[in-house]
């Protein structure tokens, strides 16, 4: 059952990058990517524990911090050493201005 | 792609370059054998958690493998543990192991990493002098760091203060010995060195730089350690972070040239050309520097030139390029350099809150970038620092200075499509 969130503004997001949103004991990372759609993806890099909010945004790819672990965004792809595990992705909608963010 | 009579590839050296060289292979579906020895026992593990994770955790730390037993089997690579390779007969092209077994190789890696140079002074080799390279050496000291002892570090080098931040986590009282005057040495710039040992001082560890030891003297418990002004400093275990040696002793034996290191070529290539070494225990051309020879000794140069290596195993014929990156943890900050700060003779700053972010500048050309803070304000712009280094970038030293300007925008491929 779709649960949906409201975790930011759309504007709060500069395009082309990604900011952390923690919610009920969970963390996750809130993109907003060059044509302006919006994703969300666990906060965590499946690596280690390092949060990919700090993290670079290439295109549709987000680079972990400190080891370089890259993720596709969309759909939450490991691509690259050391990560190897995908990130769980969640579905976004915007309304009003706000991005949600479907926990269900 | 082999034949059963193929001997394969042999890696000399399960840390960070030879296990990444060996899933590479995999990953670029070579099929022939692959043998990767270790000379420790344990999984091949990442080493940057020694001096921080395993130190602090509450629980018994394990170490951090990056490959377990069933990826490697599932692989198919076959994983030596525990052993040391006592000689390399290129004539034959076949390594010998301690346990008498010859084995033969088509390429052989040389991976072999570098040991902590050691302390020669009198009272050195008391048992509470450690030092840190292995999970068994972290295991050591995390042993030792009990609330309230008296840890003095020798050398204030990454490892020093990574462990010396560590121990203040634990409840030690740290004191941080550097001889030359300033911590961190040439490799990072000195207004970023000074931030650091602020922190530290802060955070409540004594530094003392530009004096060095005359004497370790073992006492009935613990230690004294004398500097050279006459200071007594009292300690309950003493750790060194004075440097590295590449373990170039297998090479040498064989007769290849060292030069800082096992002397490779552009491909990572030694005079050999079926063999090949990564990572610590080699020094290589850097082409975005102009051919400078480096020996990097950092986790992600491991990983990229182990890649890189198995690269050209497999008949790749490109130059290693990689714009080196390091980072250091410390007190929950982070230090990251891009580039090579020491090449620039020009330094930009850019004052980010009151954190300043440093640009490094070579005849206009950026070289190198640095800077130390939460890793929420030095991550992105250092990596993009790194791109702006490789692509060989003369950006205009007012947009580097100014954090109104991003620097993703001064990207090539950015500013042409701007």
């Amino acid at each position: 059952m779709a649960q949906w969130i409201n975790a930011c503004g759309a504007d709060d997001i500069d395009e082309e990058d990604v900011i952390r949103f923690d919610h009920a004991g969970q963390s996750f990372a809130v993109y907003r990517l060059e044509d302006d759609t919006f994703c969300a993806t666990g906060g965590f890099c499946t690596h280690e524990n390092v949060h990919l909010a700090d993290g670079l945004v290439m295109g549709r790819i987000i680079e972990c911090p400190k080891h370089n672990g890259r993720f596709d965004i969309p759909t939450g792809k490991a691509k690259g050493a050391p990560a190897c595990i995908d990130l769980k992705t969640f579905p976004v909608k915007i309304e009003d201005g706000r991005v949600f963010i479907d926990l269900g | 792609m082999s034949s059963a009579s193929d001997p394969g590839i042999v890696i000399i050296g399960a840390g960070e370059a030879g296990t990444r060289a060996a899933l590479t292979l995999r990953e670029r579906h070579y099929t022939g054998s692959v043998t990767l020895i270790g000379a420790e026992t344990h999984l091949p593990y990442e080493r940057p958690p020694l001096s921080k994770a395993a130190q602090t955790a509450l629980d018994h730390p394990s170490p951090a493998l990056i490959g377990g037993a069933d990826r490697l089997a599932d692989l198919g690579i076959t994983y030596r543990t525990g052993v040391m390779v006592t000689g390399i007969d290129r004539a034959a092209q076949t390594v010998s192991v301690q346990d008498g077994l010859s084995l033969p190789y088509a390429q052989l890696l040389l991976a072999t990493g570098a040991k902590p140079r050691t302390l020669a002074l009198p009272g050195a080799t008391a048992d509470n002098v450690l030092y840190l390279r292995t999970f068994v050496d972290a295991l050591a000291l995390r042993n030792r760091l009990a609330h309230g002892i008296r840890l003095v570090v020798i050398g204030g080098g990454f490892i020093g203060l990574e462990v010396a931040a560590s121990a203040l986590e634990r409840g030690c009282a740290v004191t941080v010995v550097e001889m030359a005057p300033r911590i961190l040495g040439r490799a990072v710039p000195a207004e970023i060195a000074a931030r650091v040992a602020a922190h530290h001082r802060a955070a409540g560890i004594t530094i003392i730089e530009g004096i060095g030891l005359t004497a370790i003297a073992a006492r009935p418990q613990g230690s004294t350690v004398v500097l050279a002004d006459g200071t007594v400093l009292e300690a309950d275990a003493i750790i060194a972070g004075i440097g590295a040696i590449p373990e170039t002793a297998l090479a040498e034996a064989a007769g290849l040239t060292i030069e800082n290191g096992i002397r490779v070529d552009g491909r990572l290539a030694t005079d050999d050309p079926a063999i090949f070494a990564a990572g610590d225990c080699c020094s290589f051309p850097h082409p975005v520097f102009g051919g400078r020879r480096l020996r990097l000794e950092a986790w992600r140069n491991a990983q990229d030139q182990g890649r890189h290596a198995a690269g050209s195993m497999l008949g790749d014929r490109a130059a290693f390029a990689t714009v080196p990156w390091f980072w250091s943890d410390q007190h929950g900050d982070t230090l990251q350099i891009a580039g090579l700060p020491d090449e620039g003779d020009q330094t930009v700053t850019r004052d980010l809150g009151g954190m300043p972010f440093l640009f490094h500048l070579k005849g206009g050309r950026l070289v190198g970038a640095s800077a130390f803070g939460p890793i929420g304000k030095v991550a992105k712009d250092i990596r993009l620092a790194e791109m702006l280094i490789d692509a060989k970038c003369h950006p205009d030293p007012a947009a580097l200075a100014d954090p109104a300007v991003k620097l993703k925008a001064l990207l090539p491929t950015r500013a042409t499509a701007a």
